[in-house]
């Protein structure tokens, strides 16, 4: 009997056992399952990134390299035919000295350059070129470097008359038919190219007379329409320099001051919470928002110029205001309270302790702050797109008040363009640009806040 | 001129501080100790001598050149009394040149000599009126001020009450701008409204603007839902990407990293929140849209390279750190006494965490997802590029929709004519998108802030 119940009890304390142990190992199992399911979420996140960056620095890296032409221009007084280069005359007014400058800047202008850039392409290749074919061989040339051409003659009229080596970019169409960013066997009638101008550049590439090197395009010219080959980001460049100098003038100043109002001086009423919760709401408000704020008041009611940096400056500086707000609060909040009972103690006034000894522990973190809040306005393009920043531009603004785009805004256009597969690439440059700046615009804040981390 | 005229201030304020500063020792020697500190004098009197002066001259060169136009207008031979508007402004322009030596080429009549003449005597008499007026006011200010100087005159206070001035304006510009915000979003919406009733405007199931050409009768539709309806379905695509992981990174960045890998993958997961949106549009147009269509031929489904899924999943891989980050704040702010509680009653890890802690932040955790799910409503560069801009009911993700933001960028884009509807539903647009965005913030603030109380 008692050696049965024995049995029993035992039994079940094995069977409980066993349950017990079973459980526990699919609840290990369970357990496995849950924290490879965590690694899983991180190296995707990380996954993530790293397909994104190569995904662009794979399109974009190439891009900064461009097909070149290294061609003998013989600059023929025959075709160039200009009078001396005017001097301001004694007593002469400005406005009849800019005229004449004017005329023989238009004598420059009908020279016609091109065929200075023919005959140099005909001393290059092979066989008799007839007149005919002078639009294959002129689709092998940016259009921009006949400019180019007139720029250096303008700059230097003695080079009438001698023969120079210039470097000239290829065409963006014979860029993308050598990099082979167009299937090469399509069919003549889906080709950017004539059949005559591809074996021109094929057999220019083989003598040499094209090379793959680094253009300095893409920065130093701003954009280009008829000559893509030659359209660079510095127009977009100078408007995003002039709105980032908006923003760092106008919102750093304005943000640290009102966060600290609300931080150091703000009695604690209904007021000052309504600031806070608007500063806070201000801050999660979409940027498009913003851009519809600058259509409406700025230029519909204070009729300021469309395209202008001033605008998008003050429209980013609105953005950025919250941000840099909320950072430079969080940055006073940090510095401990006895750093303040400690001047106050010795006689010192309110202000006198915020901006002698609380402000400059607050510096590293308010910098920090305000690096990012600019890098952020830097990166940003819905609210420009609504205030007229996306028109093409042309010409390198000088003033915040000339017509002018962004830098994001400018790969918002490129990558909209129909010359698809060079565009690509440009756009992908272009975005490299700009992470570089933001990258590195973030580095520096990184780099401020572990130099100046305290720990209290 | 103005240039040279704001340095000579800047001088007179220098040499106003030294005056004061010498001043306050000069009282102070009586025997009498100063109320402030010998500097505080000068900055006082530095500011009574040169402000005064600049506001001077910023009113001045604000009206000078128009009250000198009219002037000059007046003198013209009668026969350019009936000039209209745009000739006149010519004709001043030609005067203007004239006037400031630059000259003009061709004719010049005798009275546009004589007006030149007249204006350049009004401009250099104004000039000096204007400095002789500057000059009086700074010195008045500047011995007015050295003259209050005693020992009992509080110079520190008057000083300190201008800066807290100055800071409690600066904290109104955020307040300014919202009541901007809202003001013109309602000003331009009533003006929509008058062209579109509202009840056709929020529950019209048509989009279909038309850009009406003037005179003619025909109007668009103009109904909401399809872009509402598309705005939410890439939302929600963009949460159930970006919720799971990033919510999973969170809990085994916060529970179970070792904190070297803390350290490594934390700033390289927050770098996709740093990149600017553009370039995720760029990214989803180049490489995942054609990456999913591609996928969908493979398994015999037809998706789009732009549509509601490739947006959202871009989308989503932008607001996992946002949701990460916030996520793991919160969690690591549970105590760790519950933690340990439920691990001494036995419980594996996960199970602490699935039990105990992730339901006790839980409030936290939904409030960071309100904060992701608005940011994916406001985002724009996103779904402009990758979603297809398609406004139609219909509820296929591998079809292109259209959204709220994409409507906004492409309604306004363009020439900023504001008295169309087809431009001023940006405005009833805009304030959908405030409102709607507005309330989840509003939520999230309350539902984390409710949350921190629970544990402080």
């Amino acid at each position: 009997m008692s050696t049965t119940q024995f049995d029993t009890a035992d039994s079940k304390r094995r069977e409980r056992l066993a349950t017990i142990e079973r459980s526990l190992k699919s609840r290990h199992a369970r357990e496995r399952r849950f924290r490879r399911l965590g690694l899983t979420a991180v190296v995707s996140g990380l996954v993530l990134v790293a397909i994104l960056f190569a995904s662009i620095l794979m399109r974009g890296v190439p891009a900064f390299w461009q097909a070149t032409l290294y061609l003998d221009v013989y600059f023929d007084p025959e075709v160039i035919q200009i009078s001396e280069r005017p001097v301001q005359a004694p007593g002469e007014s400005d406005a009849e000295f800019r005229e004449r400058e004017l005329a023989w800047l238009g004598e420059l202008g009908r020279v016609n350059w091109n065929v200075l850039i023919d005959e140099a392409l005909k001393a290059e290749l092979p066989g008799e070129i007839e007149s005919r074919q002078t639009r294959d061989l002129r689709a092998l040339v940016a259009s921009a470097e006949r400019h180019a051409l007139r720029e250096r003659v303008m700059h230097a009229p003695e080079l009438v008359g001698q023969t120079l080596n210039v470097k000239m970019l290829a065409s963006a169409n014979v860029d993308v038919w050598l990099k082979g960013n167009i299937d090469r066997s399509l069919p003549d009638h889906r080709q950017q190219l004539s059949a005559q101008t591809r074996e021109w550049a094929d057999y220019l590439a083989g003598e040499g007379a094209i090379r793959n090197s680094f253009s300095t395009a893409l920065f130093v010219n701003p954009d280009s329409r008829s000559s893509s080959a030659s359209a660079g980001l510095a127009g977009a460049f100078m408007g995003s320099l002039f709105m980032m100098l908006i923003v760092i003038v106008l919102s750093v100043p304005l943000g640290v001051a009102s966060a600290i109002y609300l931080e150091e001086f703000a009695p604690k009423n209904r007021l000052t919470d309504l600031i806070e919760i608007n500063i806070n709401n201000l801050a999660a408000v979409p940027s498009i928002v913003f851009g519809l704020l600058g259509a409406a008041i700025f230029i519909g009611y204070l009729r300021l110029p469309l395209s202008a940096p001033l605008v998008g400056g003050l429209v980013l500086t609105l953005m950025t205001l919250p941000t840099i707000i909320i950072a430079t609060r969080a940055s006073l909040r940090s510095i401990p309270p006895s750093i303040r009972q400690a001047a106050l103690g010795i006689g010192a006034s309110r202000v006198q302790t915020v901006f002698h000894h609380v402000l400059p522990l607050a510096l590293p973190g308010i910098l920090t702050g305000s690096i990012l809040g600019v890098a952020q306005a830097l990166g940003e393009t819905a609210p420009l797109l609504l205030i007229g920043m996306n028109a093409f531009v042309a010409n390198v603004p000088s003033s915040p008040l000339d017509q002018a785009t962004a830098l994001p805004v400018q790969i918002y256009l490129w990558q909209g363009n129909e010359l698809r597969n060079f565009f690509e690439a440009r756009t992908s440059a272009a975005i490299i640009v700009l992470l570089a700046l933001m990258l590195s615009l973030n580095a520096v804040a990184i780099w401020l806040r572990k130099k100046f981390e305290t720990r209290w | 001129m103005n240039l040279v005229l704001t340095v000579t201030v800047l001088i007179a304020m220098a040499l106003a501080y030294q005056v004061g500063l010498a001043r306050s020792k000069a009282v102070a020697t009586g025997g009498e100790r100063l109320h402030s500190r010998p500097g505080y004098y000068g900055v006082l009197v530095a500011l009574w001598c040169g402000l005064p002066a600049l506001l001077l001259f910023g009113l001045w060169s604000l009206f000078q050149d128009s009250i000198i136009e009219i002037l000059v207008v007046r003198q013209l031979p009668v026969e350019f009394a009936s000039l209209g508007e745009q000739e006149l402004q010519a004709l001043l322009r030609r005067i203007s040149a004239l006037a400031s030596g630059r000259g003009l080429v061709g004719e010049v009549e005798a009275f546009e000599v004589s007006a030149a003449e007249h204006m350049a005597r009004l401009g250099s008499l104004g000039n000096l009126i204007m400095v002789a007026s500057m000059a009086v006011v700074a010195v008045l200010g500047l011995l007015g001020a050295r003259r209050h100087v005693t020992p009992r005159l509080k110079a520190r206070n008057h000083i300190e009450r201008l800066i807290m001035l100055l800071l409690a304006l600066s904290s109104g510009v955020a307040i300014l701008t919202t009541v901007g915000i809202v003001l013109s979003m309602i000003g331009e919406a009533i003006h929509f409204f008058r062209y579109v009733s509202p009840v056709e405007f929020f529950f019209g199931t048509v989009w279909n603007p038309r850009f009406s050409t003037a005179g003619s009768g025909t109007q668009g539709q103009f109904g909401l839902l399809p872009l509402l309806w598309g705005t939410l379905m890439v939302s929600i695509i963009a949460l159930l990407v970006a919720i799971p992981l990033g919510l999973m990174t969170a809990i085994y960045m916060a529970e179970y990293a070792p904190a070297w890998l803390r350290s490594v993958a934390k700033p390289i997961i927050e770098i996709l929140a740093g990149i600017p949106t553009i370039v995720y549009g760029f990214f989803a147009l180049v490489v995942i849209g054609p990456f999913l269509s591609g996928l969908g031929e493979m398994i015999g489904i037809s998706i789009r390279a732009t549509s509601a899924l490739t947006a959202g999943l871009v989308m989503g891989i932008m607001i996992i750190p946002f949701v990460s980050s916030l996520s793991d704040d919160i969690i690591t702010q549970v105590p760790k006494a519950l933690r340990d509680g439920a691990l001494g009653l036995g419980a594996t890890k996960s199970e602490s965490i699935r039990q105990v802690v992730l339901p006790a932040a839980l409030p936290g955790i939904v409030g960071a997802f309100l904060l992701a799910a608005s940011r994916a409503i406001g985002e724009t560069m996103i779904v402009v590029l990758a979603a297809g801009n398609n406004p139609a009911l219909h509820a296929n993700p591998f079809e292109a929709v259209s959204t709220i933001t994409v409507t906004i960028v492409n309604q306004l884009t363009g020439d900023m004519d504001f008295s169309s509807p087809q431009s001023l539903v940006a405005f009833a647009l805009g304030l959908t998108l405030f409102v709607i965005t507005l309330g989840l913030n509003v939520i999230a603030l309350v539902v984390v802030r409710k949350y921190r109380q629970q544990y402080e």
